[in-house]
Parts: C-alpha cells; structure tokens; sequence
C-alpha cells in the first residue's frame, strides 16, 4: 500500500514521468491560486473516478467478472475505454450538481475547472492504469488519491516557477511555451531523482 | 485544389498542433523512446482523425447541438476501441508496448478539437484534408522526437544499430538520459524554440516589458 502510495505521487508521477494531462498542465498554470485549484480537484475527481472504474471493472467487464449474473464466459474487456470515459463525465456532473447543492463556496472555487477535467487524460489514464497493473479496488484508491496528490503537486510547484519566471530575461523564441516545457523537462529530471524511495 | 490544399499544409509546421497549440502532447510523448512505437501511435491517430472528421461532417446536420460533445466523444472512443483491438490482434507486441496510450487518443485534445471546430461546420472533403494535415504534423513531431530520442539513446533505427557502440568497439556512448522521460521535454522545447525563431510571429508577447533593455526610465 505504502509502495502504491509513494510511487503514485513521485516516481510515477502522471504529469512529469507519463507525459498525462500536459495539455492542461501547461495551459492552466500562469497563477499558483489557479493551479491550487485544478490540482485539488483533481485529487478529488481521481479520487472518486478511480475506485468506481475499478468496482465497475471486476464486477462487469474483466474477463469472468459476470460470474455472478451466470454468464462466466463473457469477456467485455473491450469496452473499459468508452465505459470509463462516461462514468469520468458522469462523476464530474454528479460531483457538480452535489458541490452547487451542498458546498456552494468549494463550488465556486473549482467550478471552472471540473468540465475541464473530464477531457484532460491523467482522471483516463489512471483508470486505465489501474487496470493495466491490475489493482484490486482497494489500491485502486490509494493508486487513484495518491495520483491526484502527485500531479496536483506538480501542476502547483511548476505554477510556482512560472511565477517567478515571468520576470526572467529569457530568449524571445523560448519565451512562454517553449521556455515552459525546459522547465518541465527540468522538474521531470528532479522527480526521477526520487526513483530509489521505491523498491 | 490549391485553395484545399492549405488545409492539408498549413498544420505541418506553420499551426502545427502541437509546437503552436499545445494540443494532443498528453500522449504525444511517452511512446517517442522507439521509433517503431511512434510510427504505431502516428498510424493509428491518422486513422482516428480521419474517420472521426469523415463521420462527424457527415452527420454534421443531424446533430443536436446539446449532445454534440457526448456524441463526438462516443463515436471517436468506438474508432478507438477498433484501433485498440485490431493492433492487439496483428500487432500484439507493440501494442503491448504502447500500453495504455491508443486508449488515450480518446482524450487527445486535436481529434475533439478538429471535431468540434472544424468538421462540424465543414463538408466532409475539406473536412477529413484539415484532420490529415493536423494528424500528419502531430505524427511529424513525434517522429522527429522519437528518432532522436532511439538515435542517441540506443544506437540504433527502428531496432538497426546505426552507430557503432562503444562496448562493442565502436566510438558511440548511448546516452541514457534520452531513454528517460525528461529528455522528450527538452527535445520539444527546443524545437519550439528553433519554429519561433525562424518564424518570429508566433513568438509571445512578453506580460513586462523589461526596463533596462529598452533604455528609458519608467514614466
């Protein structure tokens, strides 16, 4: 579990070490508030996303999981891409409609950035994950958490440099975007420092 | 024709997908360490892009507009999983290779992007021309950062020993750095930097101008 836990935030780290979710890793990390925000949600959306996928897929798509229902030779493998990309659209609806009605300020807060996260591929690529390296629901939470806590960890510390780099003299070609991926590059290259922490 | 043909052009280099519009590099990187592996993923988004703009533009008129989003995404996921499936079933190994990363073209931002701003307000030739320029210079980046990546980390093109190593008498050290994922970072920051530099107009406009290179005191 604890080896689950650690790998998940910082030497698997789904944004520095699987290139998941760059796309908005780049995009929306001109501010640290902003990023705070993206990031939490993101724990929480993996951390929600990740043990459903899980329960759906033992019980209903690996190969035998509809034991149970009588039908043992049934293998709906196949369908864990389109299947899980609709639970990620429904959670993120269902946690917008409970966030509006029971927590309005968190709601304001992460508003924005749920629709954003149901097209961003670190929530897919964790489920998919999850079932590639075959976790049982149990690591599928920790797995699901632990990676949310890494990338929003990530997302927030690069915000951080940004910041500071807005003010840096650097050459007009590498200014914003290209600049922006050699600091990655830079922040990926300290994470795999952290590669001896697990066996 | 030539009027069409900018939309197969244009997205090569000059509104490249992913140096210009950040778009699809999610998983544009982790299967650039090999060659054979990017050449796979490139095949495999063309295909996607294409048949997903062809069917999109061709439906374009029946579509609801409030469930265009759940539908696009449906119909791209099903070319997807046919995707998936026939590359396990011919080509198992590589497909064991590049993991879960031909699931994720579902998430790749240029096949929703080209959908939804393109193919829906387009007839479908021009329609699936736009997705082949864009899926071509997506497949484009990842060849260059995939060639340079297996080059200098191995030695070796699409499996071929290339340079001579150095344990085996040869003068090439394979660099162990450009195996590992930090090096795929750099490889597409410089590249966006050489694109800018010879194309000055994509260059960002700076949030503060910086005082002492333009001489003057602040007003």
């Amino acid at each position: 579990m604890m080896e689950i836990l650690l790998a998940s935030i910082l030497t698997d780290n789904l944004a520095l070490s699987f290139f998941l979710g760059i796309c908005t890793f780049l995009a929306v990390s001109q501010r640290i508030s902003t990023a705070l925000g993206l990031g939490i949600a993101v724990i929480v959306v993996q951390g929600v996303t990740v043990p459903v996928n899980a329960l759906i897929h033992t019980f209903l798509l690996a190969p035998g999981a509809l034991h149970w229902a009588g039908l043992p030779e049934i293998d709906l493998s196949f369908l864990r891409i389109i299947v899980f990309i609709g639970v990620i659209a429904a959670m993120v609806q269902l946690m917008e409609l409970l966030l509006d009605r029971f927590v309005p300020a968190l709601h304001r807060a992460l508003g924005v950035f749920l629709p954003l996260i149901t097209v961003n591929c670190a929530i897919l690529g964790g489920s998919l994950f999850m079932v590639e390296r075959r976790y049982d629901p149990l690591e599928a939470v920790v797995w699901g958490i632990g990676s949310g806590i890494g990338w929003a960890l990530a997302i927030t510390a690069f915000a951080a440099i940004r910041e500071r780099l807005r003010h840096a003299d650097m050459p007009e070609g590498l200014r914003g975007l290209g600049g922006a991926f050699i600091v990655t590059g830079l922040m990926s290259l300290g994470f795999s420092g952290f590669g001896g922490l697990v066996p | 024709m030539i009027r069409l043909s900018h939309h197969l052009t244009d997205p090569l280099i000059r509104s490249n997908p992913v140096t210009l519009q950040i778009l699809g590099i999610c998983s544009a990187l982790a299967v650039t360490t090999a060659l054979a592996t990017a050449l796979t993923m490139a095949a495999a988004l063309i295909f996607v892009l294409c048949a997903s703009a062809a069917i999109i533009s061709a439906i374009r008129r029946h579509i609801p507009h409030a469930i265009r989003l759940i539908l696009q995404i449906t119909i791209i996921a099903t070319l997807v999983i046919v995707t998936d499936e026939v590359l396990r079933a011919y080509a198992f190994e590589i497909s064991q290779r590049l993991s879960i990363f031909v699931g994720l073209i579902v998430t790749n931002c240029i096949v929703l992007g080209r959908a939804e701003g393109f193919a829906m307000h387009h007839p479908v030739g021009p329609s699936i021309l736009d997705a082949l320029g864009n899926a071509l210079g997506y497949g484009l980046v990842l060849v260059i950062v995939a060639t340079i990546r297996e080059l200098f980390g191995t030695g070796r093109l699409l499996g071929i020993p290339m340079l001579p190593l150095a344990e085996q008498g040869g003068w090439f050290e394979p660099l162990r750095l450009m195996q590992l994922a930090p090096s795929a970072f750099f490889i597409i920051g410089l590249m966006i930097w050489a694109i800018r530099t010879a194309r000055p107009e994509q260059v960002e406009r700076p949030e503060h101008r910086l005082l002492s290179r333009q001489g003057e005191a602040r007003p």
